[in-house]
């Protein structure tokens, strides 16, 4: 971790967390899931403020933050696809779903669009694998997809999104 | 009096379930009609479901219900005939599903309202942890577990009663004990924890406060897969429900005994469904086993005694307390007693969660209740165990639910993530994907799962993708046991099953890859090759539009060319060839 990073956080946000979890024994996953609810992702400068206030040393923190697939140390985009990659949706062809994203935004498994709208993310099993194969866009999710399918939400969400911006 | 129960568990709510509510309830609202929740009944394959009941009574079950259909519904509600919706009511042959089954640990999903404890109590909910504590000493409560028979539900299948009694006997240090539930569900294809916590908390909630007290628990605390946000929204809400009821916190039901609960969201890491693991886990730390022993029930979570054990198995533990061992150990073999929930999916026709009675065969389950393979296809085979576990193939479908005959197959009981697959399934492309998967979730603490498992899955894929070499079968066995015998946890000794037991059964297809450089399943794109047959092509130029890499030559009206070379094998031209002259081998 590079401390010389321009990176400015506002740390303000997290006291709160600090002053409830910090001194509690085991609560570092704890306050950076609730740091990561804050930022949506998690800043170098609040890995190092997590570090100081816990006592546990920066290279613990990043261990913890890169050990877990939760944590993103990268901003995510406006929308988050979370593309089940369980063994249901890959019985059912998840496969040709996540090539449909991939043509039709141009990004690949950990990547955000240029625009910042999405970020593509492969999980492990979303637990919905009657309806698989199936993605999770911000909470909500996407069953029994097809490639025309998956291309029709993406292009309505992008729609959404640029309805939004004009207004 | 009539009412309407919608089934909503995360599934019900992918499926729509939600939508149905909010356009059934002002409608229904005018005609006085309640409209309450439940969790998930289990046919995720007819959801959304609205459920009509007369008082306790349900009377007609509408299945594959969309916003479109309120108006209709409300208006066939507010008279007495209900015939008019017939289109929508369940089938015999769908009900049968339900019927085949025997449930104790989901008897109340898809009956109770899980936001309601009062729904709970009614279904006689919390009388298991009240008759414990009106007198039964923690050496008769063990009793009572190890007279039924449970065993560890989470796939390992060690008896609970061992466990319960080695932590209670375990002195602790501070005064404290530790009762832990793991629900790190991370089987990719299981989803049975989810929906108890989802649709039957309280059940949870009860079965682990018995634990508790039996091993003298001074805390219990849930690990929750932090992907299950409704699974974390109903247990808390469960939780402050039963600590004012008083289940839970200081004197429980008016006994000297206190245990409080609360819930540790997880971060997404598979390993942590290792006990010790989770253990590290629960203490801030990356989650990387622990060498055992000393076992948790000595020194667990904060180095003082713990238990663990996983949803499903507390969630028997109430329906064996107020039924009793015996009546539990009637059910299933010698081996294996009472029932196990299944996740059954894959190319199944009828996919949900199954709870059956051990000893059943895996073609009641699979053909019985799941109602055999979709679109007429042929059955290959069922992956038990997940990333731990293996394909059974159909020749050996007669096998009955044990862990001891499952085991036999090189499968596991596992979980019980069940996954149905067909003729279209690769079963090196299987091997492959689960794992790509272990590689990926493997913690990295010791050198066999870290780098063994890594060079398994690179083997795997130069097969898929055509460049299997001779001699690559022979390798893979003897990487799969260095891995299995010197990795530290189950994770590791686990992780070579699916590769191990595709070979055992489908050798044949591991040999098209490697020597004909074929894909029996025409499932490995690098392997297939795609081909027009110039007496049935009739030059309509469509494959040749359509194709995004432009590797089809021809003009109208003559036979068209695939240039092999440029040839992507993304399969469009066959996709849109109407005269039936592309082929693909």
């Amino acid at each position: 971790m590079c401390q010389c990073s321009q990176q400015k956080s506002d740390l303000s946000l997290l006291a709160p967390v600090l002053e409830k979890y910090a001194a509690v024994p085991g609560s570092l996953i704890t306050i950076l899931q609730k740091a990561q609810d804050i930022y949506g992702y998690l800043p170098t400068d609040v890995l190092y403020a997590v570090a100081e206030a816990t006592g546990d040393s920066p290279a613990k923190v990043l261990g913890v933050a890169t050990f877990y697939t939760q944590f993103r140390l990268q901003p995510v985009g406006k929308y988050l696809i979370m593309q089940c990659q369980g063994t249901a949706c890959h019985v059912n062809g998840s496969e040709r779903i996540s090539k449909a994203i991939t043509e039709e935004l141009g990004i690949r498994d950990g990547e955000t669009t240029a625009d910042g709208l999405f970020t593509l993310k492969d999980v492990a099993c979303l637990g919905c694998c009657s309806l698989s194969p199936v993605m999770m866009i911000n909470g909500e999710t996407y069953g029994t997809l097809t490639p025309e399918k998956t291309v029709k939400i993406l292009r309505s969400l992008k729609e959404q999104a640029g309805k939004e911006a004009q207004g | 009096m009539r009412r309407i129960v919608i089934g909503e568990g995360s599934c019900g709510i992918a499926a729509g379930a939600a939508k149905v509510q909010s356009a059934l309830e002002p409608l229904l609202k005018e005609a006085g009609i309640p409209v309450g929740i439940t969790g998930c009944i289990g046919m995720c394959y007819l959801e959304p479901i609205v459920d009509i009941y007369e008082d306790k009574t349900l009377v007609r079950r509408l299945v594959r219900v969309s916003e479109a259909d309120a108006p209709a519904i409300a208006a066939a509600l507010a008279g007495e005939d209900l015939s008019a919706l017939d289109a929508l009511t369940i089938q015999p042959d769908d009900e049968a599903f339900l019927k085949k089954q025997t449930r104790i640990a989901l008897r109340n999903c898809g009956i109770v309202d899980p936001t309601d404890v009062i729904d709970y109590e009614a279904r006689g909910g919390y009388e298991g942890l009240k008759k414990v504590l009106s007198g039964m000493s923690q050496e008769e409560v063990i009793d009572v577990i190890k007279v039924s028979g449970l065993a560890g539900r989470g796939g390992a299948g060690f008896p609970t009663w061992f466990k319960w009694d080695a932590a209670r006997k375990s002195q602790s240090k501070n005064g404290s004990k530790y009762l832990i539930c793991n629900a790190d569900e991370g089987d990719p294809g299981a989803f049975m924890d989810r929906a108890v916590i989802e649709s039957d908390p309280h059940n949870l909630i009860e079965g682990m406060m018995i634990g508790a007290y039996a091993i003298g628990a001074t805390e219990a605390v849930v690990y929750v897969r932090a992907e299950y946000p409704l699974a974390i929204v109903r247990l808390e809400n469960a939780i402050e429900q039963a600590r004012a009821a008083g289940y839970l916190g200081r004197n429980i039901c008016g006994s000297d005994f206190s245990c409080d609960m609360r819930i540790k969201a997880g971060a997404g890491a598979f390993v942590c469904g290792e006990e010790t693991a989770l253990i590290e886990s629960l203490e801030g730390h990356r989650g990387m086993p622990r060498l055992k022993p000393p076992f948790p029930a000595q020194a667990g979570y904060w180095q003082e005694p713990s238990n663990i054990n996983n949803v499903e198995t507390y969630a028997n533990v109430p329906w064996i307390l107020t039924h009793g061992g015996e009546t539990y150990a009637q059910m299933g073999t010698e081996t294996s007693k009472g029932t196990k929930v299944f996740a059954l999916t894959g190319k199944v026709v009828r996919g949900g969660l199954v709870e059956v009675p051990m000893g059943m065969t895996l073609r009641d389950v699979i053909f019985g209740i799941g109602g055999g393979i979709r679109d007429g296809r042929k059955c290959k085979a069922v992956q038990m165990g997940g990333p731990s576990g293996g394909c059974i193939p159909y020749e050996m479908f007669d096998t009955v639910i044990d862990y001891k005959a499952l085991a036999a197959t090189g499968a596991i009981m596992g979980s019980g993530g069940m996954v149905v697959m067909d003729e279209t399934t690769c079963m090196v492309g299987m091997a492959k994907f689960f794992l790509d998967f272990t590689t990926k979730e493997s913690c990295g603490k010791c050198v066999h799962c870290r780098i063994g498992t890594k060079r398994l899955y690179e083997i795997l894929t130069r097969i898929t993708e055509g460049n299997g070499r001779e001699g690559d079968i022979e390798l893979l066995e003897e990487l799969c046991v260095a891995v299995k015998d010197g990795a530290l946890c189950g994770l590791g000794q686990t992780a070579p099953n699916p590769v191990l037991t595709t070979l055992r059964y489908f050798r044949d297809e591991y040999v098209a890859h490697i020597e004909k450089k074929k894909c029996p399943s025409l499932e490995c794109a690098a392997l297939l090759r795609y081909e027009i047959h110039a007496d049935k092509c009739i030059g309509c130029t469509m494959c040749a539009r359509n194709c995004p890499a432009k590797a089809i030559d021809g003009t109208v009206k003559k036979p068209h060319v695939i240039r092999q070379a440029d040839c992507i094998r993304c399969g469009q031209c066959l996709a849109s060839c109407r005269f039936g002259a592309i082929t693909v081998e």
